[in-house]
C-alpha cells in the first residue's frame, strides 16, 4: 500500500456508499503528509466530526491547513459544487456581460446545483486546478458514492455531451430560423414546451445562446483530465466491504473502470470481521467470551470467501483488509489509528512539525 | 401494537437510509413480514440493480413484475411480488397513456430526456413516484414497499414532488405533481420508514434526513429501523479469568480478553448512539440483530423478519 501511495501525485479513491471511503481517503493522505509531503485531500461530504477534526466547511471551498506531528503538509477540502462551477465560468467567460448571463440564467441554477453528475464533475474539475497548480506533491480525492464507477469519468464530458446535443443546437438557432430550417423540430419543441412549460424551454435556450464561445475550453478540458486519470501518476484504490452486495457492485465497478483503461493499483476491504486467537479449552465452553470469539471467527470466514472473489479478477495488486474497530473513532486519532492499519505504525517515519 | 394493524397502517412504506446500512435487505424483510399476516406485498426497487432478488433467492427481475413468494391462503400467507421502476420507461408509459405516443418515441430516440432532466431537475424522481402512485391506485397489491435511493438523494427524490409543485404552475407537471404530493403527504397511504446503523455516521445523517422530511415535505414517518446490532452477551464486559474454574493457557486468554474487549466496546458505542437517536428524534426503534453474514438469503431474510415482527409487537399501540 506504501509503495501505491508513495510513488503517486494523485490517488483517487472509489467505491459503493458506506464501505468508509472518506476515511480511507483521509488515513491516505495522512500517510503523504507524514512521508512528508505536501498533501491535499478533497472530501465530498465528510462527516461532521471528521469535518470538524480536519477544520473543513463547506462553504469555504478552499484548502484549510490541518496541523500535526507530520513532517510533511496536509490540507483539506470540502467540495463546494456550485462554488467550483461559478469559479470556473467567472474564469472561462469572454467577458463580464457573459459571465453574468450565465450565473444568472434558471437552467445553469439547475444544472449547478441538482444536476446528477455535477457533484463528479467538480470534483474532477476542482483535482484538475490543483493538479495544474502544482502546490501538492499528492492529491486524493474522495469520489461521491455512487452506482457507476464512470459518474466521474464521464463528468467531464457531461456539459460537452449536453451541447453536442442536436436538440439543443436546434434551441439555439434564433426561433425564425428553427421555423423555416425544421418544421418538425419546431412542433417537437413545442410538444416539449406544453410538457415542461415555457420558462424552463427560454431558460434553456438563454443559458446555451450565453454559453457560446465556451464550449471549446470545456471539451479541451475534458479531454485533459481524462489523460490526467489514465496516467501513470494517478493511482485508483478501490474500497469495499466484504459483503455479497457490495463486493457484487465493487466487481462491476472493476469492470467499468478496466474498459476505460483506468487500473487499479490497490484494494481496501474495510469493516472486516476482527480474528481473535482460537480458543480451546473445555473449561471456557459457554463464556461469553468464548462466543464472542468463535461468532466473529465464523463470520470472518464467511466474509473472506467474498473477498477472495473480490481480489481474484484484480490481478496483482496491494490488498488491504481493515478490520471493524471497537469504536469508530471519525477524529483525527481515529484516522491515525486505519493509517496504521494501511501502512504499519508510523514509527521513525515521522519527522518534527512542519513550521 | 398488533404486526397486522401495523403494516397495512398504510398502502406504500418507503424504506430510505444511507448507503451501506441495508435498507433494501430491511425492505426485503419487511415485505416478508407484512405477507405472514395476508397483507399481498410487492417490492418496488429504483435503482434497477434489484438487489433484493437475493433475500428471496429469485433471480434479478426488471421492469416487469415477477412473483417472489407465492400465497398460501391456508397458511395465511399472502403473495410478495417484485418489479423495477426506471425514468425512462415511466415517462414513455406516462406519455402514451396521455395520447402523445409519438413524442414519447421521439424523446426515448433522440435523447432529450436527458435534455428535459436538465431542465427540470427532479422530473425522473417525479416519474418514478408518479408511477408509483399510479400502482397504488391500482390496488393490486395491499402495499408498495419501495426501496428509495441512498439517504442524501432520498431526500431530494422524496422532496422533487414539492419542488416541481413550487416550481411548474401548470400542466401536465404540476398535475402529476399534485396527485404524488397527496399520496405521500396521507398517512393512510404513505409512511416513511428510516434504516441505520448503530454508528455515529449513519445516525447523524438519519436525525437531519428525518427533520428534513417532516418539516419541508411533511410526510409521516414510521419507526426507525436499526440494521446489525450486536447482540447482548451476558457477562461480556467481566474479566474471563473470574469466570473460569480452571487456568487456562496465556494465549487462550488474552485472546477471550481481546474479545470480550472488542464486543463490550462495540456493544456500549452502539448503545450510546442509540439513546443519542432517541434523545434526538422521538420515534420508536426496532432492531434488527447482527447476523454475522456476508450474505442476506432466505434463510437470513427469514431471521430479519422475525425480528421485526417481534420489535413491531413491542411498539406501544
Amino acid at each position: 500500500m506504501a509503495d501505491v501511495v508513495d510513488g503517486a501525485k494523485i490517488i483517487v479513491t472509489t467505491g459503493t456508499g458506506g464501505v468508509g471511503k472518506t476515511t480511507t481517503s483521509a488515513a491516505i493522505a495522512l500517510h503523504g503528509a507524514r512521508s512528508g509531503r505536501r498533501t491535499i485531500v478533497i472530501t465530498i461530504d465528510p462527516a461532521r466530526r471528521l469535518a470538524d477534526a480536519m477544520g473543513i466547511s463547506a462553504t469555504a471551498n478552499e484548502p484549510s491547513r490541518v496541523d500535526g506531528p507530520w513532517a510533511g503538509e496536509l490540507y483539506a477540502l470540502m467540495l463546494d459544487t456550485k462554488g467550483t462551477f461559478d469559479t470556473l465560468v467567472t474564469r472561462y467567460a469572454t467577458d463580464e456581460t457573459q459571465c453574468r448571463r450565465i450565473l444568472e440564467n434558471g437552467f445553469y441554477k439547475n444544472i449547478a446545483g441538482a444536476l446528477s453528475g455535477t457533484q463528479e464533475y467538480m470534483a474532477m474539475e476542482k483535482l484538475h486546478a490543483l493538479a495544474e497548480s502544482e502546490e501538492y506533491d499528492l492529491i486524493v480525492v474522495d469520489t461521491p458514492p455512487t452506482r457507476h464507477a464512470l459518474a466521474f469519468l464521464d463528468a467531464p464530458r457531461l456539459l460537452t455531451r449536453l451541447l453536442e446535443n442536436r436538440i439543443y443546437r436546434l434551441l439555439m438557432a434564433p426561433r425564425g430560423l428553427v421555423r423555416a430550417v425544421n418544421n418538425a423540430a419546431h412542433l417537437f419543441i413545442r410538444q416539449i414546451t406544453r410538457i415542461v412549460g415555457a420558462e424552463v424551454v427560454d431558460d434553456a435556450i438563454a443559458f446555451f445562446r450565453a454559453f457560446e464561445g465556451m464550449e471549446q475550453g470545456f471539451t479541451e478540458r475534458a479531454k485533459t483530465m481524462i489523460e490526467l486519470l489514465r496516467s501513470d501518476d494517478t493511482a485508483f484504490v478501490l474500497v469495499a466491504a466484504p459483503r455479497a452486495d457490495t463486493v457484487l457492485e465493487t466487481k462491476y465497478f472493476v469492470g467499468q473502470l478496466a474498459a476505460s483503461h483506468i487500473n487499479v493499483r490497490a484494494c481496501v476491504v474495510n469493516r472486516m470481521a476482527p480474528v481473535f486467537g482460537a480458543v480451546r479449552a473445555k473449561a471456557t465452553k459457554g463464556l461469553p467470551h468464548r462466543q464472542a470469539v468463535e461468532r466473529l471467527r465464523d463470520a470472518a470466514v464467511a466474509e473472506e470467501a467474498h473477498v477472495t472473489d473480490l481480489i481474484d479478477g484484480l490481478g496483482d495488486i496491494a490488498i488491504e483488509r481493515v478490520p471493524m474497530l471497537a469504536s469508530d473513532l471519525h477524529d483525527l486519532e481515529g484516522i491515525a489509528a486505519i493509517e496504521a492499519l494501511l501502512f504499519g505504525a508510523p514509527t521513525g517515519r515521522s519527522g518534527p512539525p512542519a513550521k | 401494537m398488533d404486526p397486522a394493524q401495523f403494516f397495512s397502517a398504510s398502502r406504500v412504506v418507503i424504506v430510505a437510509g444511507k448507503g451501506g446500512v441495508g435498507k433494501t435487505v430491511v425492505a426485503g424483510a419487511l415485505a416478508r413480514a407484512a405477507s405472514r399476516y395476508g397483507i399481498a406485498t410487492t417490492i418496488l426497487e429504483i435503482e434497477g440493480r434489484c438487489s433484493v432478488a437475493s433475500s428471496f433467492g429469485a433471480p434479478s427481475f426488471g421492469y416487469d413484475e415477477i412473483e417472489l413468494v407465492r400465497a398460501d391462503k391456508g397458511a395465511g400467507q399472502a403473495t410478495i411480488r417484485g418489479r423495477t421502476i426506471t425514468p425512462d420507461l415511466a415517462l414513455v408509459e406516462y406519455l402514451e397513456d396521455h395520447g402523445l405516443r409519438r413524442v414519447a418515441r421521439r424523446m426515448a430516440a433522440t435523447g432529450v430526456l436527458e435534455v428535459v432532466a436538465t431542465a427540470t431537475p427532479g422530473i425522473k424522481d417525479l416519474l418514478v413516484l408518479g408511477k408509483v402512485k399510479q400502482l397504488e391506485q391500482t390496488r393490486r397489491s395491499d402495499l408498495l414497499v419501495l426501496d428509495a435511493p441512498a439517504a442524501g438523494h432520498a431526500l431530494s427524490f422524496l422532496d422533487a414532488a414539492r419542488v416541481l409543485h413550487d416550481t411548474a404552475k401548470v400542466g401536465p407537471i404540476h398535475h402529476q405533481s399534485v396527485e404524488v404530493l397527496a399520496m405521500l403527504r396521507d398517512p393512510a397511504r404513505t409512511q416513511v420508514m428510516l434504516v441505520t446503523l448503530a454508528e455515529e455516521t449513519p445516525v447523524n445523517e438519519l436525525i437531519e434526513t428525518a427533520y428534513r422530511l417532516e418539516d419541508q415535505l411533511r410526510v409521516s414517518l414510521g419507526p426507525v429501523i436499526v440494521n446489525s446490532v450486536l447482540p447482548a452477551l451476558a457477562g461480556i464486559d467481566r474479566d474471563p479469568a473470574e469466570l473460569l474454574a480452571a487456568a487456562l493457557p496465556d494465549a487462550q486468554l488474552s485472546s477471550l480478553r481481546a474479545a470480550g474487549q472488542w464486543w463490550s466496546t462495540r456493544y456500549a458505542r452502539q448503545r450510546e448512539e442509540l439513546e443519542r437517536l432517541a434523545e434526538a428524534l422521538p420515534l420508536p426503534q426496532i432492531e434488527l440483530p447482527q447476523l454475522f453474514s456476508p450474505t442476506i438469503g432466505v434463510e437470513e431474510s427469514i431471521q430479519l423478519s422475525d425480528a421485526l415482527i417481534r420489535g413491531v409487537t413491542q411498539l406501544d399501540g
